[in-house]
């Protein structure tokens, strides 16, 4: 293509020139500073998180000398203990699977049937609603938390986990994401032949849509999953530290004037470790997902 | 199921059934998420501003219509400015090297690399550390005497920073937390988008001897222009929120530092409606904040829309 557009050479080129062109030309092949590069932004990634390994396998003294540790000690199993039994770390590993589960499973249902009906279903008033979905993505929600908190206080779910997944049980981006990939994956004729074979809506939407929409739900999952084990703020607001999750229990550890980093660390490493793994076996579409969102949005 | 079974029933009531099952069940489908977002999202935000027009305190039943009270109050209150300051600050200092960052970094990734995955994947990683544990690495890793960053400062003959105490240290730490957890996800946004510019375009500009940088600023940047605007949308909704770094970066303090030098807006709305319990007045610095993010939001939308007109 590029070759058939450009204009021919005005005057010849000595082969070196030439050759320098070519190479030019066969663009982007990248060369060993590119991956000097890459391997310094890796190294700046990776840090902090092995960091917090070097720190959690520390004891408190070891942390307070000069120049800092900056390999592993000896220490981890006693600090992991340590952070076990001085806050509630079980329950909060819990607490948080079963938020992260529940929000991400209501997310990817409610989205599929909602991505379904905007892409595939005729109804009025269709695209005022959609608007309205895309525009709910760009509200801040964090700023309704008091009211949030005293209707959750009304209705007795403070302190519960029920106040951190209700809330969470939808989102526009969920939707969204959902639309743009049914409108594509499924095909309308498939759904006007099983129409006129009597097929009722939700059946079309179990036997048809439902296994077309897997790689994205799928995707959206993890976004989903990732987003809600992370989240603090609202928490942090709704639940106490005896009935936490694993980020509550973070602000915990680090509270005070003088913060024994070695168990916070170790927090902080215990938090990250599930994501860690999920992200490690499933990275390559969490990245896909990421990037496709972006063009569409 | 019930439905399934006359369905499958053929008669004249088939006919309504059908019916209703096409006109109506859309509805049907959207209805969990309106419902789920009108009661746990606009309704909050809406009754925010019925709250902030009241002295509404949480250790108190009764609460007083007190007009634009609190808000003429919020105007006159150096920790609500200073809040402000703090949050535009860090918002600075954080969004423009990482969106800078991003940008250069997707144009490394935007090439035939070998191993491509794990340079993306190593890219993202920050991002999927939460928030809590970046802010808990980070404040140690930017300890005043045991610190690493302090020591290796150190090294080049730098006095020990006390990072807490100062109003642009403690800004610096903040953003640096900001900038490392996302400068890879928005250059992964970029990647998306420059992979969509035509390679052609490249081509003839290497053919024209435009060193790679000059591709970068010449080519991609205006190209990619809308995602670029996007991303400081988004970083812009996201720095007025900032919260989970400046408190755990002060130790759980809710003022963020001695003389408040790093309370963001979101922190102070923290300290007054879960450290006071004046909700009437932290409703009134919700609304105040929303309507900040909106302007701001708009004066992009203005720019953007602008942009692709031209």
């Amino acid at each position: 293509m590029a070759t058939t557009l450009a204009p021919p050479p005005r005057h010849v080129s000595p082969p070196q020139t030439a050759r320098r062109r070519i190479r030019r030309l066969s663009r982007r092949r990248p060369g060993k500073l590119t991956y000097l590069m890459l391997t310094a932004i890796a190294f700046f990634s990776f840090f902090p998180l092995y960091w917090s390994v070097v720190v959690a396998s520390q004891d408190n003294s070891a942390l307070g000398k000069i120049p800092p540790p900056v390999l592993l000690g000896g220490n981890l199993w006693f600090n992991l203990k340590r952070a076990f039994t001085m806050v509630p770390f079980e329950k909060a590993l819990i607490n948080s699977f079963l938020v992260a589960g529940a929000i991400t499973l209501s997310v990817v249902l409610f989205s599929t049937l909602a991505g379904f009906a905007f892409a595939k279903l005729r109804f009025r008033g269709r695209n005022i609603l959609l608007l309205s979905i895309i525009g709910t993505m760009m509200v801040p929600t964090t700023l309704g938390i008091i009211p949030l908190y005293m209707l959750m206080a009304k209705i007795q779910w403070t302190g519960t986990i029920y106040a951190v997944i209700v809330p969470a049980m939808v989102n526009g981006f969920g939707v969204f994401f959902m639309t743009q990939y049914l409108s594509e994956a499924v095909p309308t004729e498939l759904l006007e032949a099983g129409r006129v074979d009597g097929c009722s809506t939700i059946r079309l939407f179990w036997h048809v849509v439902l296994p077309a929409a897997r790689p994205a739900a799928a995707v959206l999952g993890m976004l989903t999953f990732l987003t809600a084990w992370n989240d603090f703020f609202w928490p942090l607001v709704v639940l106490t530290p005896e009935d936490p999750t694993v980020q509550v229990v973070l602000s915990t550890l680090s509270a005070g004037r003088i913060t024994d980093y070695s168990l916070a660390l170790t927090g902080a490493l215990i938090a990250i470790l599930p994501l860690l793994v999920v992200f490690v076996v499933l990275g390559k579409q969490i990245i896909g997902g990421i990037m496709q969102g972006a063009v569409k949005g | 199921m019930t439905q399934l079974a006359t369905e499958e029933r053929v008669g004249p009531r088939r006919g309504l059934l059908h019916r209703l099952d096409v006109k109506g069940s859309p509805y049907l489908y959207i209805a969990p998420f309106f419902i789920l977002f009108l009661g746990f999202g606009v309704f909050p935000l809406i009754f925010t501003a019925w709250v902030s027009l009241h002295e509404w305190s949480l250790l108190s039943e009764e609460h007083t219509w007190i007009g634009f009270g609190n808000y003429t109050k919020l105007f006159d209150d150096p920790a609500f400015w200073n809040a402000l300051w703090n949050t535009v600050s860090i918002w600075v200092i954080s969004t423009v090297p990482q969106l800078l960052l991003a940008l250069v970094l997707a144009h490394i990734l935007n090439q035939r690399l070998r191993g491509q995955t794990f340079w993306r994947m190593s890219a993202l990683i920050p991002n999927i550390t939460s928030v809590a544990a970046v802010a808990i690495i980070f404040s140690q890793l930017f300890g005043r005497d045991y610190g690493l960053f302090n020591w290796v400062l150190g090294l080049f003959g730098v006095d020990k920073i006390d990072w807490t105490a100062n109003t642009w240290s403690s800004h610096v730490a903040v953003s640096t937390m900001i900038i490392w957890r996302w400068t890879g996800y928005n250059a992964l946004i970029y990647l998306a988008a420059m992979q969509a510019v035509p390679k052609e375009l490249y081509d003839s500009a290497s053919l024209d001897g435009a060193s790679s940088f000059q591709q970068l600023r010449k080519i991609t940047v205006p190209a990619i222009r809308p995602t670029i605007i996007f991303t400081v949308i988004i970083s812009t909704i996201g720095g007025m929120q900032v919260l989970a770094e400046p408190l755990l970066f002060g130790g759980n303090g809710l003022t963020g530092g001695s003389d408040r030098q790093f309370q963001t807006l979101a922190l102070y709305l923290y300290e007054v409606a879960f450290g006071r319990f004046d909700f009437g007045y932290a409703s009134a610095s919700s609304w105040v904040m929303f309507l900040i993010i909106v302007v701001v939001a708009a004066i992009n939308f203005g720019i953007t829309s602008r942009l692709r007109r031209s």
